[in-house]
């Protein structure tokens, strides 16, 4: 290997492989191969620090995005429930956990205009769909959820991706 | 999209393999071949089928930050609003949604400062408030979608 590579740290070279892959993984049949020709370094290394950063959660999964739009989920509820905050880490792994929702997070209320703190993303083919849905968490969750609303979007304002910089 | 699509979609939407011959092995267990595989991701990715092939990063775990935010704005400002918060790279999507609340966007900075100027940025220009909501704890994030 090149002197100039053996001083790369790991942190810079995961960089480099977040930057490489950026756009995606290389529809090659040995794509960590042609990775690691793109950086300069052997497959075995970009496998490793591949999986390195599935271990740490850099990387959350590798694998295909479906555009739910085109698969006929066009109804993308985000349902929004107030829950008492002694209550909030049992729920939302309750809530997080079913079939339905994509994405649950704990977020920052701000009272009085915003009493809600975990947010669901509910996915359906029609708004009804959805409704019904987040009815069903309603039901679930009981007296342990204090008021509940759901907020569909109408428009993409901007959507760039996110991007770490070079 | 046919039979072979779809389970093409829903099994790798939950793993794909990281070895020399990942798409060989994924194939195997989709009952086609490593060529196969290759052509109908390219192809479901060319027709939007598909939005990306790839690592997911998550971002906070990458240093930088990131916050949900939302204003409300009133109804007559809105297209104006809309193209003054666009402005700022540091707005990386941009949703109108059914609420009081009704303008969602995520920021994405390399640095919790600059994620700070950013909103106090857009709350100068608009001269709206902007409500941060900041994730505090992460439940469950997949996009799994059956399909």
């Amino acid at each position: 290997m090149p002197s100039t590579e053996k001083s790369e740290s790991s942190e810079d070279l995961d960089r480099r492989i977040v930057l490489a892959t950026q756009r995606g993984l290389p529809l090659d049949a040995k794509p960590y191969q042609w990775l690691g020709q793109e950086l300069g370094v052997p497959q075995e290394l970009v496998m490793e620090r591949i999986n390195t950063m599935l271990g740490d959660g850099r990387i959350r999964r590798i694998g295909t995005v479906p555009n739910h739009y085109r698969l006929g989920y066009v109804a993308n509820g985000m349902s929004v429930w107030d829950i008492p905050d002694n209550l909030i880490q049992e729920v939302g792994q309750q809530v997080g956990h079913l079939e339905m929702v994509s994405h649950c997070y704990h977020r920052a209320r701000h009272l009085p205009d915003w009493p809600y703190n975990l947010f669901a993303m509910v996915h359906g083919q029609t708004q009804a769909e959805v409704h019904d849905k987040v009815d069903h968490i309603a039901q679930l969750l009981g007296d342990r959820n204090r008021q509940h609303d759901v907020l569909f979007s109408t428009r993409i304002l901007k959507k760039s991706g996110l991007r770490i910089g070079a | 999209m046919d039979a072979l699509d779809r389970r093409i979609i829903n099994a790798l939407q939950r793993e794909f393999p990281v070895c020399e011959r990942p798409f060989d092995v994924a194939a195997q267990q989709l009952d086609t071949s490593e060529s196969e595989l290759i052509t109908r991701i390219r192809c479901m990715l060319d027709d939007g089928l598909l939005t990306r092939f790839g690592p997911l990063f998550n971002a906070e775990n990458m240093g930088g930050a990131l916050s949900l935010c939302a204003m409300q704005v009133p109804e007559k400002r809105f297209e104006e609003v809309a193209k003054q918060v666009n402005a700022l790279a540091e707005v990386a999507h941009n949703y109108q949604r059914t609420h009081r609340m009704n303008m969602w966007f995520v920021l994405a900075t390399e640095t919790a400062e600059a994620l700070q100027n950013a909103i106090r940025q857009i709350e100068s220009v608009t001269g709206l408030t902007v409500f941060d909501m900041p994730k505090v704890d992460e439940f469950y994030v997949g996009l799994y979608l059956e399909v």
